[in-house]
């Protein structure tokens, strides 16, 4: 008798099932600046944001298609594509300014292409989401290993300077964060937003009240396909040369990051700011790991344990009583 | 007419028309492939990606987005485990399996207990068990595998017994019938395909909905562990991460057989027949001489087209 129950109130964690990652997210933050004195530092910061943006790209991308109950598991293999092809660009036509601007727009229209396939095979076509991502992450990690077999090649000093930089006195790195915020921010408040939840919540309902469910699928797989080149180019920032294994791990991490934030993988329940949370509570667990000094063959369990604990934790409490 | 036609589209017909196909197609590329000898070592290495998808089968039967990552790091797991046991002599081979099958059902029991008590969705219980386990294993063999199998477990599994064919294919033929008499004759079977199809209605019809899923993750611990111990025998050293590669195909395995990944319908002959399907593709793309990420391509592509044939999910409208 849903009438009966209590009714959520604005800040219960129903209705905000990314507060557990906040808590979680300060925890963290707590022990990483006892452990390193120099966390709360600017510059200190900063670099953490920007270590941790590829897969906080990666996982706002997927969290549009999670709302819709579907899955990107192709999304490293995208990011690992468009950063070969983008470091093969430039370094074959010289590094000049024009090349750089062809590599940058080439890898997003090559995001938003992978996306679109994704989404004609899922919602066209009407494939499984997970074994026909994973069959297309295959295909595009081939093209990635056909472009550049092995890590390599070198992007001009202007391409990373300019990541690592600032602008009007803010690094770049925030600005794209600040950016990211305030497309979701924007998308949220669109009809496709709500649509894109009612497909999740339920598609043949949502069928039925004549939303285009295909369209707003495709819709969310081009969005996870452009965020994952975003990430692609992130990383052509960060390590400033291409390799076509880099985004291998991102997939399954990015998912663990929606999670952790609080979005539902049966769709419609959760939003971006959780993942961009969830996203730098992987990588600050990675940080604290790094920090306690732990022996080298701890790391990985403690690892697991600590992820298992947050997503423990952080399901347990947006469940409440709602379930 | 009718019943022909559906008997055609079931995806076990499907399935084996694909592995004939294949099996042609092998032979004309490459003569030589479809020999007795060569389809004997595609069943064996068909066998053990056949028995870790025994237990993916079930957690994916059991439906509520069932799915298990963690059973490629435990077949790891397993293997590392009973070789260090077992260190060649096969007086420990009883001591391996008693510790390495309770060491791995009690790694399910705890993912199961995620997935029911915790209700941590499935894919991302078992990605973070598989953490967990592969953290466990670094700590366990410091970076360096060490282990050798039993000279009595690397003869059953790898020696002809029958018509050529070695230990493991009857093993896994023998893990074939238990799994479909138990799906299809036990009350626990039932009740498998009752919580896939529906659990709201099989709760209130008196099945045992959380004790059953925890259960079915158990067993697919259990199953990753048996593979480990197969894996041990057919290979005889340990290797670093050998059973990662079993975590993604094991699924597609499942679904090329015809088991919904909704859960509550399929089988596991249907996936028998997908794991040989899976096997040929990959050894066909490994004789034809083209580059890795040609392989790659066409695998994925060849994938996307079993997908077409019959993997395809129901229309909204009507």
């Amino acid at each position: 008798m849903p009438a009966l129950e209590k009714r959520p109130t604005r800040w219960s964690p129903q209705r905000r099932p990314f507060l557990m990652a906040v808590v979680v997210f300060l925890v963290l933050c707590a022990v990483n600046a006892l452990l390193q004195p120099t966390f709360l530092r600017f510059g200190v910061a900063v670099s953490n944001v920007s270590a941790f943006l590829p897969m906080a790209l990666v996982a706002v991308g997927q969290t549009y298609v999670v709302l819709a109950s579907d899955i990107d598991l192709s999304a490293g293999a995208i990011v690992s594509l468009v950063n070969v092809a983008v470091v093969s660009i430039v370094d074959g036509m010289g590094g000049s300014a024009a090349s750089i601007a062809l590599g940058l727009a080439t890898g997003v229209a090559l995001g938003f292409l992978c996306g679109a396939f994704n989404g004609f095979c899922v919602a066209v076509l009407r494939f499984q989401p997970i074994v026909t991502t994973f069959a297309t992450g295959i295909i595009f990690s081939g093209f990635a290993l056909w472009i550049l077999p092995e890590a390599g090649k070198q992007v001009p000093a202007a391409v990373y300077k300019a990541y690592a930089g600032a602008v009007v006195a803010v690094p770049t790195i925030l600005w794209m964060l600040a950016a990211v915020i305030a497309f979701a921010a924007f998308l949220a408040r669109t009809a496709f937003y709500q649509a894109l939840r009612a497909t999740g919540g339920n598609i043949q309902a949502a069928y039925q009240t004549g939303i285009p469910v295909a369209r707003v699928r495709i819709g969310a797989y081009v969005i996870s396909g452009a965020f994952a080149s975003l990430a692609g180019l992130a990383l052509v920032g960060e390590t400033a040369s291409g390799d076509p294994l880099i985004g291998g791990a991102l997939t399954l991490s990015s998912v663990t990051a929606v999670v952790l934030g609080g979005t539902a993988l049966s769709g419609c329940v959760g939003g971006v700011a959780g993942s961009i949370l969830g996203a730098f509570i992987l990588g600050m667990i990675n940080n604290v790991i790094f920090f306690a000094q732990l022996p080298f063959e701890w790391q990985g369990l403690i690892q697991g344990v600590i992820i298992l604990m947050a997503l423990a934790g952080g399901v347990a409490m947006a469940r409440g009583k709602a379930s | 007419m009718g019943r022909f036609v559906a008997l055609l589209k079931r995806p076990l017909t499907v399935a084996i028309a694909a592995i004939l196909v294949l099996l042609a197609g092998g032979e004309l590329l490459s003569p030589g492939f479809a020999s007795p000898r060569q389809i004997v070592t595609l069943l064996t290495i068909a066998a053990l990606l056949g028995v870790v998808a025994a237990g993916q089968n079930l957690v994916i039967l059991g439906g509520r987005e069932g799915i298990d990552l963690s059973v490629g790091g435990i077949v790891s797991f397993a293997a590392f485990l009973a070789g260090n046991i077992m260190r060649q002599s096969d007086a420990n081979i009883l001591q391996a399996l008693a510790v390495v099958f309770g060491a791995t059902f009690m790694i399910g029991t705890v993912t199961g207990l995620g997935v029911t008590l915790l209700r941590i969705p499935p894919l991302v219980m078992t990605l973070g068990m598989l953490g967990v386990v592969q953290g466990g294993l670094v700590l366990l063999t410091r970076g360096v595998p060490s282990g050798r199998a039993a000279p009595l477990l690397s003869r059953v599994v790898s020696d002809p017994v029958l018509f050529g064919l070695p230990g493991i294919v009857f093993i896994w033929i023998g893990v074939g019938i238990a799994l479909t008499l138990v799906l299809r004759r036990t009350a626990f079977g039932f009740n498998v395909y009752a919580i896939g199809a529906n659990e709201g209605a099989a709760t209130l019809a008196g099945v045992p909905a959380r004790r059953t899923r925890m259960l079915l993750f158990a067993l697919s611990g259990f199953f990753s562990g048996l593979t480990g111990v197969l894996l041990l025998g057919y290979t005889e050293y340990v290797f670093v991460g050998a059973g990662d590669q079993y975590m993604l195909p094991s699924i597609i395995a499942v679904v090329i057989g015809g088991t919904s990944l909704a859960g509550g319908n399929g089988g596991y002959s249907g996936t028998m027949a997908g794991a040989i399907v899976l096997i040929l593709l990959q050894s066909i793309l490994t004789t034809l001489n083209i580059p890795p990420f040609g392989r790659q391509i066409i695998f994925g592509v060849t994938l996307l087209a079993l997908m077409l044939l019959y993997g395809r999910q129901r229309r909204l409208r009507g």
